[in-house]
């Protein structure tokens, strides 16, 4: 079930996330994760960030794996199982895009998806200063309109990017809304959906062991993020109290989320 | 439309199962939420993480390869939240109605015996030991691979409990019925056979095995004989009831392991393959076999195998 596949290109997106780009026949949906085993080191779900043969995964820095897998150059070997989870459903027609710093990368194939089907997608891309936007041009380029939030105002609006959602929702449209990034910030976007009847979809990122639904190690509620995910909707993260409050440590401790 | 008529509860270790079929310990069970939702999807008991003194992180990834749909070999490292904590997530469990099994682990009799005595507070309805994890250093079946170790063990958690206690036991040892009687001396009120099988996964093209510690537990289809022939050994060596464990994926996986002498069954592997729901497969396509075996209830299966054994010394069967 692991393939063994050399790292085929490496591209610094934003000074603290960079793509792999790997060849796997495999086929993959947006939305989707593979567990990506770097030998030596630690394995660690990824969601997808290029789903073709030419795979890839968007990583930043986030602890001393993923400062390693940064470094990694083209023609290393990694270990790839998967892909696992579910995927966004491209039924809507017209998706309002909600990314929060890496949340763009599993949203922007996604989006990619629905635009090849004919679909219309804007996108509020919210990150902490205007050099860590990721894939403000992939957007662009599939003709997605974009509507970027940075924390210091660098670029577009100042502030957090779950702030454009209440005023995007009013003026457009919208079958769906999609989003990825920290819980809080999901919740917010949840928030501001409240009562407009567009449905939130959230990209849920938990830590995980087996990715087989076996562990127990993503345990959300009474999901599991590696096989009920990491595709929910919200109506169904409404019920789980750990959504944006608690998570489990490598222990299954239940700590701050 | 009708359900089946056959009665699929069991009695083991004392406990009323409504089934025979139990979430294997270190499936889901991390949390309380897991537990009840394996209870629900109509297991007839649940068996915890196996939990220890401390919080533990378990091993590195990759702590888990899957061979198609015959065997999957881990090293997860036994991870818990720790016995501090863990009492919360039984409790949750438990508020759902489920019949949980609290498993522990431990380096030597004491310890065990603490753990077994702090999850006795907790509202559990049995404990299992861990005599058997394959891939921890000094604890499961490097303990559990000597009798009297795990007489020891199990006499000091009996001492210190007053529910009924099961022994879970390694195939990786040349005789495990010893190990089952010297549980059974230790006052064991049943034996779990098998745990997983030692083995390891070696990738050619990085030359070096894929789990990071190395050396991992074999479980699924692959190792359902060797739990077979051990529940098999085991049944006849010891008067304590016998729970069965080891690649069961179907109705007539767990029909095969009752005949040899299993009172109830654990489900671990099926959980990978085929999702929680297999718990309320098993349950239906058991009642539907037996219904067709025109067999009334589990208690008539039990080691009926047994039976058509030739005495011995008896001359075989000319072919």
């Amino acid at each position: 079930m692991r393939r063994i596949v050399p790292v085929s290109g490496r591209t610094v997106e934003t000074p603290t996330t960079v793509t792999l780009r790997f060849e796997d026949a495999r086929p993959a949906a947006p939305g989707q994760f593979v567990m990506l085993w770097i030998p030596g080191d630690d394995e660690i779900p990824m969601s997808l960030s290029y789903v073709g043969s030419s795979k890839g995964v968007t990583v930043k820095v986030m602890g001393p794996t993923s400062r390693h897998i940064q470094e990694i150059a083209p023609g290393t070997l990694l270990g790839v199982r998967g892909p696992y989870g579910n995927a966004f459903e491209l039924t809507p027609h017209r998706v309002l895009v909600v990314a929060g710093g890496s949340g763009a990368a599993v949203l922007a194939p996604a989006a990619e998806a629905l635009r090849a089907r004919g679909g219309e997608v804007e996108v509020a891309l919210g990150a902490t200063r205007a050099s860590e936007l990721l894939f403000e041009g992939r957007f662009a380029a599939m003709g997605a309109t974009v509507h970027p939030a940075t924390d210091d105002g660098s670029r577009g609006a100042r502030g957090f990017v779950t702030e454009l959602v209440g005023p995007l929702l009013a003026r457009g449209r919208f079958d769906a809304i999609w989003t990825c990034g920290p819980e809080v910030m999901m919740q917010k976007v949840i928030a501001a959906a409240q009562g407009t009847g567009v449905p939130v979809v959230c990209s849920v990122e938990r830590w995980m062991k087996c990715g087989l639904g076996l562990c127990d190690a993503c345990a959300l509620g009474p999901y599991h993020v590696c096989v009920d995910g990491p595709v929910f909707p919200a109506e169904r993260l409404g019920a789980v109290p750990e959504f944006g409050r608690t998570k489990h440590d490598a222990a299954g401790r239940r700590v701050p989320g | 439309m009708h359900g089946p008529v056959a009665d699929l509860s069991t009695r083991v270790a004392g406990l009323e199962l409504r089934n025979p079929f139990l979430l294997a310990s270190g499936i889901w069970g991390e949390t309380g939420e897991s537990l009840r939702g394996a209870y629900e999807a109509g297991a007839g008991g649940v068996i915890t993480k196996s939990i220890g003194r401390e919080p533990r992180t378990g091993y590195p990834n990759p702590t888990v390869e899957m061979y198609d749909r015959w065997g999957f070999l881990n090293a997860m490292g036994l991870p818990n939240p720790g016995i501090a904590e863990y009492p919360r997530e039984i409790a949750i469990a438990r508020g759902g109605g489920a019949l949980v099994i609290g498993s522990v682990f431990g380096h030597d009799a004491e310890e065990f015996a603490e753990l077994g005595a702090a999850l006795t507070e907790t509202g559990v309805a049995a404990l299992e030991l861990n005599l058997s994890c394959p891939h921890a250093e000094g604890l499961g079946s490097e303990v559990g691979s000597d009798p009297s170790a795990v007489e020891d063990i199990t006499r000091a958690v009996v001492r210190r409990t007053k529910l009924p206690v099961i022994a879970k036991l390694t195939p990786n040892t040349h005789d495990i019925v010893a190990l089952a009687q010297a549980a059974e001396r230790g006052g064991a009120s049943a034996i779990s056979a098998i745990n997983t099988l030692r083995g390891l996964a070696i990738d050619v093209r990085l030359q070096r095995p894929t789990l990071s510690h190395g050396l991992g537990g074999l479980s699924g289809p692959a190792i359902k004989p060797v739990g077979l022939a051990c529940v098999y050994q085991v049944f006849r060596g010891v008067r304590i009831p016998v729970i069965g464990v080891g690649g069961i994926l179907t109705a007539d996986d767990a029909l095969e392991y009752l005949l040899a002498g299993a009172r109830a069954v654990e489900v671990g592997t099926a959980v990978a393959l085929d999702g929680i729901r297999v718990f309320g497969t098993l349950v239906r396509e058991l009642g539907r076999r037996m219904d067709e075996l025109g067999v009334r209830r589990v208690e008539d299966l039990i080691g009926a195998a047994h039976r058509s054994d030739p005495p011995p010394g008896a001359p075989r069967d000319p072919l």
